[in-house]
Order: structure tokens, then sequence, then C-alpha cells
């Protein structure tokens, strides 16, 4: 059995992707090549990009390919450091921002940058007041994820894309979560730069989007992270993981054309779920309940157990879930997002996430209902807690 | 499956799974001797142990917890241990170590160690709380422990132990003991420690990478 509710951390490849995939293998020549063995290939980068940039609402031209989010979030970031400015430049992100921006900040304040770590309220989501209230006349640089991985909060990106959009502070969201689950329409917000990656919305791991708005402008801006030849616009040189692009751009077409359908469906089992869960097992904690949040997903603390504890039981019985516990994780410490919006330590560490996808079902839910259902029920008969 | 995570062995598996002599009952409804308690819902762990005595042998052993798989199935395998061939003497149980507990689990990943040194603790803990009970000293309880970290019960001597098996810096001491990473308060002492055994059986000084 695999009831895979682990969607935020990655997806299963699209059918529509898989065959895009297989369509290219023997596709094996370099774009940068005159001759028709690379042009076929550049054809396929042309298309993509153009499929990528009509999902976001933008011109092909301002989208780079890049290896990862992770790797879009860097570029932009980093290229802080190598600017010259005649201050100490100041860099405002969220503290729930995913470790790609999060420890890149931390990066940066080792290499002379001012970072400030804008709080969240109890439901997970930064406001535009707050924001307001750390502009400096050194910021440089505003940078805040459109959704959160584990909570699924939802950030006002519009109302702070629109309150930035005169000054003179870049503004980048990490829209990885975001993209495929609510709108991103990077005409309608405009942030300078957005960060997106392909296994998230079912295409493979290994590619990601760097979208740069203004290009001439913000290039200027822009450090490569990786020097060398001139692809994606000098943006980032290594020859392009074509095969990558290819399917990142097929599961944006695809996307296109399916997302609102999905949606609705994921949206309408996540409801189902959490309302089951309320009503089938005490003492839970919906996190992020009272704010807008991704369709498909929901985070759930079980008072008194412990996360992996869940997260192994529900394994052995083919559920795939996430949880943010200081066990799971390998670190010691337990998951930022959560120590952000609660002081309850049992939040901390008793917490599970469940992220739905296009290919989960009612039935799966209603069979994950029932395990849960009796595994808390097991875990809390030994647990010293009430 | 993953291999990471259930790098674990089979009877740890079956440990976690059915896990043995859990008290079922609230505490108040329970008949024991001695009660010993380690960590707390901050610490991410928190274990709890009774113990029934006859004769200097320790003939029950039920437990609760709030911990993750290995903490669950160390207990569990703990408790089997205690109780079997009519119970462990005292003396033996006061002795017990997490290695032994590892052992008897046929390994754990080296990331989940801290996990299951709370077992030896919380049962050492009942068993000072029964002599404590019984209005005694307890003739195995060691003289002048340090307890440097409150949140998990680790003591100087610890230490000692966890830097002779190769612990040379804060984070390889974390990682297997978790010691200062709930409140942090001990953290000072805990690296003036770990500088002081590092010089004495490495004669090194304490290399802390960055990241």
């Amino acid at each position: 059995m695999n009831i895979y509710l682990d969607n935020n951390a990655t997806t299963p490849l699209h059918p529509a992707v898989k065959k895009e995939i297989r369509k290219y293998l023997d596709y094996y020549g370099n774009p940068s090549s005159m001759h028709e063995t690379g042009r076929n290939v550049k054809n396929i980068l042309i298309k993509s990009r153009e499929k990528v940039a009509e999902f976001f609402n933008v011109n092909p031209s301002n989208i780079i390919f890049t290896s990862s989010g992770s790797e879009a979030n860097n570029t932009v970031l980093k290229s802080i450091i190598y600017k010259k400015y005649e201050f100490t430049p100041h860099v405002i992100i969220s503290n729930i921002e995913h470790p790609a921006v999060l420890n890149t900040a931390r990066f940066l304040e080792k290499n002379g940058v001012d970072v400030t770590y804008l709080p969240v309220n109890d439901d997970g989501v930064v406001s535009l007041n707050d924001l307001k209230k750390e502009i400096r006349k050194e910021t440089v640089l505003v940078s805040i994820m459109w959704a959160n991985n584990e909570i699924g909060t939802v950030q006002p990106i519009e109302e702070i894309a629109e309150f930035l959009n005169d000054k003179d502070i870049l503004f980048h969201t990490d829209a990885v979560q975001a993209a495929g689950k609510v709108t991103v329409d990077l005409n309608e917000t405009k942030v300078d730069f957005a960060s997106f990656s392909g296994h998230k919305i079912y295409a493979p791991k290994g590619v990601g989007i760097l979208y740069i708005r203004n290009f001439e402008k913000n290039r200027r801006f822009i450090t490569p992270l990786i020097h060398g030849g001139h692809q994606e616009r000098g943006i980032r040189a290594s020859t392009e993981n074509t095969i990558g692009i290819a399917a990142i751009g097929k599961t944006c077409e695809m996307l296109k054309n399916e997302m609102d359908e999905e949606v609705k469906k994921i949206k309408s089992l996540r409801d189902y779920f959490e309302k089951e869960v309320e009503k089938r097992i005490p003492e839970i904690i919906i996190n992020g309940k009272n704010s807008k949040r991704l369709p498909g997903t929901s985070n759930i603390t079980f008072k008194h157990v412990e996360g992996e504890a869940i997260l192994l039981r529900l394994d052995l019985k083919g559920i795939k879930v996430s949880t943010g516990s200081a066990c799971s994780t390998g670190s010691l410490d337990p998951s930022h997002v959560l120590t952000a919006i609660s002081k309850d330590p049992e939040v901390a560490h008793g917490s599970i996430r469940f992220s739905l996808g296009r290919e989960n079902t009612g039935e799966e839910i209603d069979y994950t209902l029932n395990v849960l259902e009796e595994e808390i029920e097991k875990l809390r008969k030994m647990s010293p807690l009430k | 499956m993953s291999d990471d995570i259930w790098a674990y062995s089979e009877r740890v598996k079956k440990h976690f799974t059915d896990p043995k002599n859990i008290l079922e009952i609230d505490e108040e409804q329970h008949d024991y001797d001695g009660k010993g308690q380690v960590g707390s819902p901050a610490c991410g762990d928190m274990m709890v142990v009774y113990i029934k005595v006859e004769d200097d042998k320790i003939v029950d052993f039920k437990w609760k917890t709030f911990g993750c798989a290995s903490a669950i199935a160390s207990t569990s395998v703990l408790s089997e241990m205690i109780i079997r061939d009519g119970g462990m003497p005292i003396e033996k149980a006061y002795e017990i170590t997490p290695e032994k507990i590892i052992k008897e689990l046929g390994g754990l990943p080296a990331n989940k160690i801290h996990c299951s040194v709370l077992g030896d603790k919380a049962l050492r803990a009942a068993i000072d709380d029964y002599y404590k009970k019984q209005d005694k000293e307890n003739p195995f309880k060691k003289e002048d422990v340090e307890v440097v970290c409150e949140c998990f019960n680790i003591t100087k001597e610890d230490i000692k132990m966890e830097v002779l098996e190769g612990a040379k810096n804060l984070k390889v001491l974390q990682a297997r003991t978790k010691i200062g990473t709930q409140c942090g308060e001990c953290l000072d002492r805990t690296e003036e420690l770990l500088e002081e055994f590092v010089k004495k059986y490495y004669n090194e000084e304490v290399y802390n990478p960055d990241e």
C-alpha cells in the first residue's frame, strides 16, 4: 500500500511529464551547437520557456532555468555580497522561510549583511505593517515566501509587492510551494524575483526556475553562482538540463489546463480530512487554520504524542507523511516554523504534515483517518502526558 | 521503505509496534514502590518508569513515554531485561548503561542513541525514589554526581564517557546526548567540561566546525 500524503516534500511525475521525458531522451544535442542536432534541442528550451512563461503570465525572456528552487533562492540572496554598497546592506526575510532562504540569510550575516527576521502571528502569517516598521534606508532586499511548506500559510505577497513597488527595494519571493496550488500571476503581482522548483509540481528533481522582472535593470543586481558559458542570458552558466527543462515546461502546460479543477478536488479532500479528524480525534490543533492556506496542506498537532512515533506508525501502514519533530529531522531542533507559531512544546514535537496532491483519492483519505484514529489512541495510551 | 529511518533492527521494529509492559492505567491506580521521571515535553522526550521491588529484585517494571520510535522500543526492551528470570537485582539494574540496552536491541542508528539514554536514567531515578520512600540510603548511588544538563539528566561522568568514545566537539556530543539542546542553560559548563576532557584524553583543543 502506498498512500502518499507528502506532496509538499516532492511529487510523483505527472503522466504527461513522464511521456515528455521519454520523448526527449534521445535528444542528446547541446543546445548551444549550431548544427541541426543542437538546434533541435534548443527548440525544446524555447518551447519550454514559453510554456513556463505562459503559466506565470510573463514574458519568456524573464525566465531563467536553474537546477532547483534552492539555487534560485541562493542566486538572488548571495548577489548582495558581491554588490559594492557604501553602507551595510539590510535584508528582511520572514522567520518561517524555507532553509534555502533562512540559512542563506545566515550566511549573508556572516558576510557583512544585516538581516531582520520578521516574525509571524499565531496563524503563521507576516503582516505588512510589521514589514513597514523594519524598512530602513539601507534595506536593499525583502524576501518573503509566497506560501509556507510546513503549515501551508499563504503570505500577503500581493500587498507587499504593491507596497515595495515604488521603492528602491528589491522584492524576492520563494514561490516553490505556491506554484500549482494558488494563482501565481507575476504580471499581476509585481515581484522582482521569484523562485520555483520542478519536483514540487510533478516534474523531476534537478530543475528549477528563477523569474526576473525588469530583466535589463535587475540583471545588474545578480551575480551568477556558476560562471562559465553564456547560457541562461549570462545568469546561470553550464549546459542546460534539457530533459528537466522539457519536463518543467510540460508540467506548466498541464497545470495551466488542470490546476483549477485539481485544486478544487484537493481542497475538498483536505477539508473533509480535517473535519473528520476534528470529529474523531480529541485534543488536536490544526496549525495555521485561521489564515489563508494552500489547498492540500494540513498540519495537525496531536497533543501528548511525539511526531516521529506517529510518522513511523503510519509508515508501517503504508501512509507517507512528514513531521517537524526534532527526532525526525536528524537535527536536534524541532521545526522553526512550529516554534514560530506556538510556545507550546507539544506543537513543536507532536505535529504531522499531511500534504495532498493530484493523485490522492477519497478512499485513501478514509483509510488514513481510520489508521490515524487507531494509532493516535495507542500512542496516547503510552504517553505520560494528559 | 526508507532505509535511513528504518535502519532499525527487526527487534526495534517489533518493540516499537508492540511495546511491552506499558502502564495502561492511571498512575493513581497503579501499585508501585518507586517512580522515576526524566525529560519533559519541552525536551521532546519524556519517560516515566514505575518499579516494584521484592527481596532486592525489581519484579515489575511499567512505563509511559512521550517520545520517538527508539525511545519506545528501547524502554520496552529494557522492561523485558529487568523483569525476566524473576527480576533483576537492584544492584545490577542500577548499572545498566545505554550501551547494554542498544546491544539488546541489536543496534540503533547513531543519531538515535540519545533517545535510549532516557530509559536507564528513568530506571535509576525510580530506584532512588524506592530507597527514599523506604527511608534508606541507596547503597549504589555514586557520591558527588554532577548533573550538568537538567533537561536530559546528563552527568559529568556521561560527558567523560562520550568524549572517551570519540565525541570531541559540541555538535557530536549533542548528536549523541541532546545535551543543552533545549533550554541551553548548561552550555557554558558543557563546553568547559568538553575542553577539559578533550585536553586530558586527546591533548587537543576542541574544534567546533562552523556549520
